[in-house]
């Protein structure tokens, strides 16, 4: 049969059979099993609505416990074992990472779970405070919104495009070849090579020192809370720290740095820098969720405090960082992790681009090779349990929140 | 005041600026494939899509000369074209170390009596007082400007043509194949348990929406290889009916949470009156419910649409690669890979795959906005 024909097919039977499934047991439980007549026509009742809720869940559930829960559990049992199916309890994990590529990978997931979720959220507020008022701002939204609709592989496609690389005595096809060539080692490559990005890192340099502080001065006076506190504090300061040290490095690199002007460089194989490249493109797409998100929470925030603040003579900028930016602290926080968990699962986009070459592997890609490619399950399967762990506490704190909420 | 009001102005100016340098710089990207698509092949390799308007001066491939000689007053000739129409040479040679050693019309002395002559519309004149059959044919180097050409036989080759398997048009339809069902499926079965966690009392409610929860970030990683294992083991193995359900089974917690936040909105008095007046819940549900529920609805079949359109693990995993199974995203991999630098094909091909969603996008992108002010998680 026809793949086209079959999915007209499969989509009548399915929609069809969910129905008649649907119509046929709430008839069979209220006529046949517990009809509301007769002499326990009260108890029937009340039977029957105990059980039709289980009817309206019985196909969900059991779909999602079989796609989504029971793979969970055995996905662990899998990775206990190796490839010849003798139980090797926790040897495919220490085999992981005694393996270079796998530290590589987890080392760039690190890397990216904290620029992508960074960038992308910045980009967003900024897009979102930038439209909020002005008269064609909702045709800008919707063109850097527009990138959540293309492909991860589409993506690639664009992106690569703009990567591209060719020898130096042929014109270059590339855009950020085209531009790069421009720099001369004059004065202009001067001002946008080298101050400009000092002065920006340097920014953010000071920004993360200062946040670090922040987070560890209620300790450091005296002020700690309960050991769970303590510990999170100390943990943000110690995040804090790593950062300013690697912005460190940066900021000495760009002012000491020789670059290689006039010749076309092959972004992609540059290592470590070829991570920032492929993070641009999840950046580039998920910068407009963040923004449409971010841009409905600015619009809450009350008028009425953005009045006050402006009476007291605050100026743009005071009140986007100590009005509005406190007041939507929740919202940013729900975009953080849900590009979070993205950037967690991103896959596709190291497969199309450099498929993990140049020092670029990434958890899920490392676990798809093993899985597709070494056809080992057990290793697969265990980096696979990796990505859970990291899911998890967000997984908890999400759980945490939306039983809150219920109550 | 002049100042204050002067300030204003000023940064209203700013802010209408970075908008645009923001909006520039998330839009060129796309569009950049977009013009290169609509390229000939030469012209992409040419020069940037940026210089695409203008026309080229540039160093034109290397070409052997040939054809048949014909004799004239004892010399022999061979004339012709080396280029195509438009064409326009400003320098020629006939070794790689002097290419532009001649003008147009300049004679070449080969030695032996044999000359050239390449004209600036491309046409040649080689000469020889001996006839030419064994005679090595010289190489012609030329710098020539090219006017801007464009063209759509860039989608007509990809659409048609196997370039990579099979043809990009093959690709989409089995796209749309795996699409379309995996979209419609998980919304019916969804709708229901929604509605079951909204509006019934029952013991574990709670519970089961909190699992719902943790389910939505569980990555799909987890479950390939175990499913996997699963669908061969009930005989369905790689194809079109494994993905349909693995598609259903990954949207389904999105889908609940989704309608069920939406369902919970929903006028309380409106149910209770119904229940009043003697409807059942699935009455309730298929004539109350439903109906109301549809900007959720829509919002949801957008998202699960774009997730399976542009999906590209769940298809390597759950499809076979055979040329009826094989969709877009995995066929554009696959060129990337073997016709890496071939922009007029994967630029094309890249487009065939984007256009649907874009248009879906463009189309529908109030509930996509909806839907995903709904669906993160607060």
């Amino acid at each position: 049969m026809h793949p086209a024909l079959q999915a007209l097919f499969v989509i009548v039977i399915g929609v069809g059979g969910c129905v008649f499934y649907f119509y046929a047991s709430n008839i069979f439980l209220d006529k046949v099993l517990y009809p509301a007549r007769g002499p326990n026509a009260g108890r029937n009742t009340n039977r029957a609505n105990m059980i039709r809720p289980w009817l309206f869940l019985f196909p969900a559930l059991a779909l999602l416990c079989l796609y989504l829960a029971y793979p969970v559990f055995a996905t662990a049992w899998l990775s206990v074992f190796n490839r010849d199916g003798a139980f090797v309890g926790l040897g495919n994990y220490s085999a992981m990472f005694a393996e270079p590529k796998f530290v590589e990978s987890l080392q760039n997931n690190i890397l990216w779970l904290i620029v992508v979720p960074a960038a992308a959220t910045a980009f967003g507020l900024l897009a979102a405070q930038l439209t909020d008022r002005i008269k064609w701002g909702n045709f800008a939204k919707s063109l850097i919104f527009m990138p959540m609709a293309i492909s991860f592989v589409g993506a690639s496609v664009i992106f690569k495009l703009i990567y591209d690389s060719r020898d130096a005595n042929l014109s270059q096809i590339g855009l950020i070849n085209a531009v790069w060539l421009k720099f001369d080692g004059g004065v202009g490559s001067f001002l946008m090579l080298r101050l400009v990005p000092f002065v920006l890192i340097g920014c953010l340099f000071l920004a993360i020192l200062w946040a670090g502080w922040s987070v560890l001065r209620p300790l450091v006076q005296g002020q700690g809370g309960s050991i769970l506190v303590t510990l999170a504090r100390l943990l943000g300061a110690a995040v804090a720290l790593f950062l300013g040290y690697e912005l460190a490095i940066w900021l000495y690199g760009i002012a000491t740095n020789e670059l290689p002007y006039g010749t076309p460089q092959v972004w992609l194989q540059k290592p470590y820098w070829n991570n920032f490249f492929l993070m641009a493109v999840l950046v580039w797409i998920q910068t407009g969720f963040a923004m449409v998100i971010l841009s409905a929470a600015l619009r809450g925030v009350p008028e009425d405090t953005i009045e006050a603040a402006t009476i007291d003579g605050a100026n743009p900028f005071q009140i986007f960082f100590k009005i509005k930016v406190p007041q939507i602290m929740g919202t940013i926080v729900v975009v953080w992790t849900t590009i979070t968990i993205t950037v967690l699962k991103v896959f596709d986009i190291v497969l199309a681009m450099t498929n993990g070459q140049w020092e670029t592997q990434v958890l899920a890609n490392y676990m798809y090779d093993k899985l597709f490619r070494s056809l080992d399950w057990g290793m697969g399967s265990a980096s696979a349990m990796i990505i859970m762990l990291l899911v998890t506490p967000i997984l908890i704190w999400n759980v945490i929140n939306a039983r809150k909420e219920m109550r | 005041m002049d100042g204050i009001a002067g300030k204003k102005s000023g940064l209203v100016w700013a802010v209408h600026l970075s908008t645009i340098a923001l909006v520039l710089l998330w839009v060129v990207p796309t569009f950049g494939l977009l013009v290169s698509s609509f390229r000939t092949g030469d012209q992409i390799v040419g020069s940037g899509w940026w210089q695409s308007l203008s026309t080229q001066v540039q160093q034109l491939a290397a070409v052997r000369i040939e054809g048949d000689e014909v004799e004239r007053d004892g010399v022999f000739v061979i004339e012709g074209q080396l280029y195509a129409a438009g064409t326009d040479v400003s320098a020629w040679g006939t070794s790689s170390r002097e290419p532009e050693a001649y003008e147009p019309g300049a004679v070449a002395d080969l030695g032996d009596g044999v000359t050239l002559t390449v004209g600036a519309d491309g046409g040649f004149v080689l000469s020889s007082p001996s006839t030419m059959a064994d005679l090595r044919m010289p190489r012609v180097f030329a710098t020539a400007s090219t006017p801007p050409e464009f063209t759509t036989g860039n989608y007509s080759n990809v659409i048609a043509s196997p370039l990579a398997g099979q043809s990009i048009g093959q690709a989409f339809l089995n796209t749309m194949t795996v699409a379309i069902p995996a979209t419609i499926i998980p919304i019916l079965v969804a709708a229901f348990a929604a509605y079951a966690l909204a509006w019934m009392d029952f013991p574990g409610r709670a519970l089961l929406v909190a699992f719902v929860v943790g389910l939505l970030v569980v990555p799909l990683q987890l479950a390939l290889i175990p499913l996997l294992q699963f669908h061969n083991w009930i005989g369905i193995g790689k194809g079109y009916l494994g993905i349909w359900m693995a598609h259903t089974g990954f949207g389904l917690p999105l889908a609940i949470y989704l309608l069920r936040n939406y369902m919970v909105g929903l006028p309380r008095d409106i149910i209770e009156n119904a229940k009043v007046d003697g409807a059942t819940d699935f009455q309730i549900f298929t004539k109350i419910i439903l109906p109301l529920s549809f900007p959720a609805l829509a919002s949801f079949a957008i998202f699960q649409f774009l997730w399976t359109w542009n999906d590209l693990l769940v298809a390597l995993v759950f499809l076979g690669t055979g040329n009826d199974q094989q969709v877009l995203t995995g066929n554009i991999v696959n060129l990337m890979g073997s016709r890496g630098g071939d922009w007029e094909i994967l630029s094309a091909s890249a487009f065939v795959s984007i256009a649907v969603p874009l248009a879906v996008f463009f189309s529908m992108q109030r509930f996509l906005v909806r839907g995903l002010l709904a669906g993160s998680v607060k």
